[in-house]
């Protein structure tokens, strides 16, 4: 079943377009992984999903449902959370302070919730009462994804999860992912660790000038040629 | 000596009285990213209110203060839903500007309801606490006692309430509240309701220790905009430092200096910090 | 009134709009070419006036004077010591965002406020300085204020001439350019702070001019005729009014604004004199027409934020680079 649908989207921060007809799709269950060349428009690609681009023309569906023009305090509420690459977290704000606030609309218990992502990463249980601005870069990013993980949300969106990790975050944050997806959470990814995150994708897109070049199964990118040297290095 | 603390004294309310405005400032800053230019005449009509509270309808006084706190939070709701959140998406320098025509209406307001005279909220002279040697005015226990405890308040909902955290959050990184789903439209609204009643708190304590008059709270717009800066913009423990800081040393300031520069002391120690650490002594925001 | 009466109010009327668009018209190099905010306007004007009302006005046992310099030197030194003033608000300020010096400048303005009126060996304190000479003063009444009249446009036109050959200058290209995306230039090599600052020092001067303009034209100088904040403010007004950005903009901008002031003093009395404004309010007529100024401002800013004359940046120059 399909969740999430971008058709043909145009447009861009004001200014010039930066997508050009990009079309993504997100089915229930899947792991999706955007790459391509530096601006080549993918984070922009995930963000117009998400609500913050201008999309001069086409349209976003959710469960069939157009989403395209909602803000992202609406979208969230459908079940759709995103996490960005950047200043993805609260820093004055304690860990804690952190998840409850990615669980703001949310008028139920959910203690639960809190406990789950401490489970996934267990180091945040031990900071729960420092402040997120304190935290390492990789335990940031925990933060930023436990936060996004408190609606237990459909589709998760992840902007460039890795970027400026070391290596052992890197697996470590590549694991976790594949353990929320396991709990039947749809990923949607930006990654510069295009091999990597190919390796363990059931699709991806490789995007150019802000327009779909290929769409594969993962290992099937990973085996293409011409993919493999143009867009991951050889 | 006894001199000394008897200053001591009179810098700590007014450090209180500045501490209120600045807190507002430093939260606004936080919440809308704007240096809010109104915050002195916010006072000042809170100190009005509380002024036609009493004279007015011969209400009592905690009656007639609480009466003017409600008022001013609604008119600060009013003028941001009629102007600053008009003016949000353009510039935050527009809204600067739009706060200081906005400084001048409600001060020339005031005026005009209330006239240009100097005003007090009751006759008559209370006498003073003497504690050895030291003379402690009644009204004064009652500012600093009132700014203590609505900052308090403002402490409990800030660290334990939805709401509360969601304003830290939203000041912390207005983006991600946002998508977060934080209903940011909402903690606007409350912004401008707590700046409102700690203003018009500042106002009526202001009044008490002085008297009220249409230019009281702009006269108090630059210590408070020092104070707030000094304690690091968009953080509202450093802006209550700030303000004690502001406010002693602008009452020390008398032992050495004429009384009537007692603002340039407030302007000396911004300067000092602007130059020397613009975050703040707490680390805040550089606007 | 009489047909002379009236004549020699359109004088007084167009020397004060005179005045004004000599300030209005520095500001407009502070915020139109810069996107500086000096809240602080009035102690510019300030301190233009009181300096050549010190230098060329008569000697006095109360307070500094007695200098007997002529006219144009007081007007050169009031610019000097205005840019100096400037110069220092600038140093402390110019690598912070606008905010701090709009701060800043409110700070300056109070304190140049309460040297004026505490100081009283240096400008007479509250007492203010009487009898500063005009430049005609040998002339008889009405045909000084022509004379005097011709002086301020002769300077009006020379401060209008000189931004607008700045304003097609690759001087203030970069302060607009800083304007827009202060990183970009600095990343072109240009020392952003440097510009920045001899806009505001330049600006700064040119309302020391204003005021010494000013001072020149009533003969009289007190702390009260410098209400920091309506001289300050009614430059903006005017400025905003007339179109931030264009000299053109900023001298009808001084016009209009001038002009709706004064008509809205005549049309206060007017309604107080038929009976429809409650006396309350009659009586706090000045109080009524800075808040209909506010409200104007607020209007302005809401419904047409470009004024009158919006900004045309010079286009031939404006390439892509």
């Amino acid at each position: 079943m399909t969740l999430l649908k971008a058709e043909e989207l145009y447009g861009g921060y004001g200014g010039g377009d930066i997508l050009n007809g990009v079309s993504l799709r997100v089915d229930a269950g899947e792991v999706v992984v955007i790459v391509g060349p530096n601006g080549a428009g993918k984070s922009t690609a995930m963000k117009a999903l998400f609500g913050l681009v201008n999309v001069r023309s086409g349209r976003v569906t959710f469960r069939d449902e157009e989403i395209t023009r909602l803000s992202p305090d609406r979208i969230v509420g459908r079940g759709v959370c995103y996490v960005p690459q950047e200043a993805n977290v609260f820093p004055s704000l304690t860990v804690l302070e952190n998840l409850e606030m990615g669980a703001f609309i949310r008028r139920d218990d959910y203690s639960a919730q809190i406990e789950r992502v401490f489970e996934l990463f267990p180091p945040l249980k031990e900071k729960r009462s420092q402040a997120a601005g304190t935290l390492s870069g990789g335990q940031r990013q925990m933060v930023a994804i436990g936060r996004a993980l408190m609606l237990d949300p459909k589709v998760l969106l992840l902007d460039e999860p890795t970027a400026g990790l070391s290596p052992k975050f890197i697996d470590l944050i590549f694991e976790r992912i594949q353990e929320i997806n396991a709990t039947g959470v749809s990923i949607l990814m930006v990654e510069q660790n295009a091999r990597h995150a190919l390796s363990l994708a059931d699709r991806g897109y490789v995007l150019v000038l802000g327009a779909n070049r290929y769409e594969d199964t993962g290992p099937n990118l990973l085996a293409n040629r011409e993919v493999a040297e143009m867009f991951l290095g050889g | 000596m006894i001199d000394f603390l008897q200053i001591v004294i009179y810098g700590i309310v007014l450090g209180s009285i500045i501490a209120l405005g600045a807190i507002g400032v430093s939260l606004i800053f936080g919440i809308l990213r704007f240096a809010h230019f109104a915050h002195g005449d916010l006072m000042t009509l809170g100190a009005y209110f509380a002024l036609a509270g009493v004279a007015g309808m011969s209400l009592p006084m905690f009656a007639a203060f609480g009466l003017a706190l409600g008022a001013t939070a609604l008119v600060a709701v009013g003028i941001d839903r009629a102007l600053y959140s008009r003016l949000q998406q353009v510039s935050p320098i527009i809204l600067l500007i739009s706060s200081v025509g906005v400084a001048l209406m409600l001060r020339s307001l005031i005026q005009m309801i209330w006239g240009p005279d100097n005003e007090i909220y009751q006759s008559g002279i209370s006498m003073p606490w003497t504690f050895a040697g030291l003379r402690i005015q009644p009204t004064q226990v009652m500012i600093v006692g009132g700014a203590a405890g609505l900052m308090l308040l403002l402490h409990l909902f800030l660290q334990h309430t939805r709401f509360g955290k969601a304003m830290r959050a939203m000041s912390d990184n207005p983006d991600l509240a946002r998508l977060s789903g934080i209903n940011t439209q909402r903690v606007v609204i409350l912004t401008w309701i707590i700046a409102g009643v700690l203003a018009a708190a500042a106002g009526i304590f202001l009044g008490m220790d002085t008297r009220l008059h249409p230019i009281m709270g702009w006269k108090l717009l630059l210590p408070v905009f020092a104070a707030a800066i000094f304690g690091g913009i968009g953080k509202p423990y450093g802006a209550v430092a700030g303000a004690l800081v502001i406010g002693l040393a602008q009452e020390m300031s008398t032992l050495i200096l004429p009384a009537a520069y007692k603002p340039a002391v407030a302007f000396a120690l911004m300067v000092i910090i602007l130059v020397w650490r613009p975050t703040g002594i707490f680390g805040g925001k550089v606007l | 009134m009489e047909l002379s009466g009236l004549f020699s109010y359109f004088v007084f009327f167009l020397s004060m709009v005179s005045v004004y668009a000599v300030l209005v018209l520095g500001l407009n190099i502070q915020w139109g070419y810069n996107g500086q905010l000096n809240i602080g306007v009035a102690a510019f004007f300030a301190v233009g006036a009181y300096t050549t009302a010190i230098v060329t006005g008569p000697a006095s046992d109360n307070y500094l004077g007695g200098f007997g310099l002529p006219f144009l030197v007081g007007l050169i030194l009031a610019m000097v010591v205005a840019g100096l003033l400037a110069l220092l608000v600038g140093l402390i300020t110019v690598n912070l965002r606008s905010d701090y010096l709009a701060i800043a400048t409110i700070g300056i303005a109070e304190i140049v406020r309460l040297v004026l009126k505490n100081e009283g060996w240096l400008t007479n304190g509250v007492r203010g300085i009487s009898s500063i000479p005009g430049p005609f003063d040998g002339l008889s009444g009405i045909t000084e204020g022509m004379a005097y009249l011709v002086t301020l446009l002769v300077f009006v036109a020379g401060v209008y001439w000189i931004c607008e050959r700045l304003f097609r200058s690759p001087w203030a290209r970069v302060l607009r350019a800083i304007r827009a995306n202060e990183d970009a230039v600095r990343a072109a090599g240009k020392n952003v702070l440097l510009f920045r600052l001899e806009a505001f020092v330049l600006g700064s001067m040119f309302m020391g001019l204003g005021g010494a303009l000013y001072a020149h034209f009533v003969g009289f100088v007190s702390p009260g005729a410098f209400d920091p904040m309506f001289a300050t403010f009614v430059v903006w007004v005017m400025l905003i009014a007339g179109g931030s950005g264009n000299n053109r903009g900023a001298l009808l901008g001084a016009l209009v604004i001038w002009a709706v002031w004064t008509l809205s003093s005549s049309m206060i009395d007017a309604l107080a004199d038929i009976g429809l404004l409650p006396d309350q309010l009659a009586t706090q007529a000045s109080a009524l027409r800075i808040f209909l100024i506010g409200l104007l401002l607020e209007i302005i800013l809401l419904t047409r934020r470009e004024g009158l004359l919006p900004e045309r940046p010079p286009k031939a120059i404006d390439r892509a680079d």
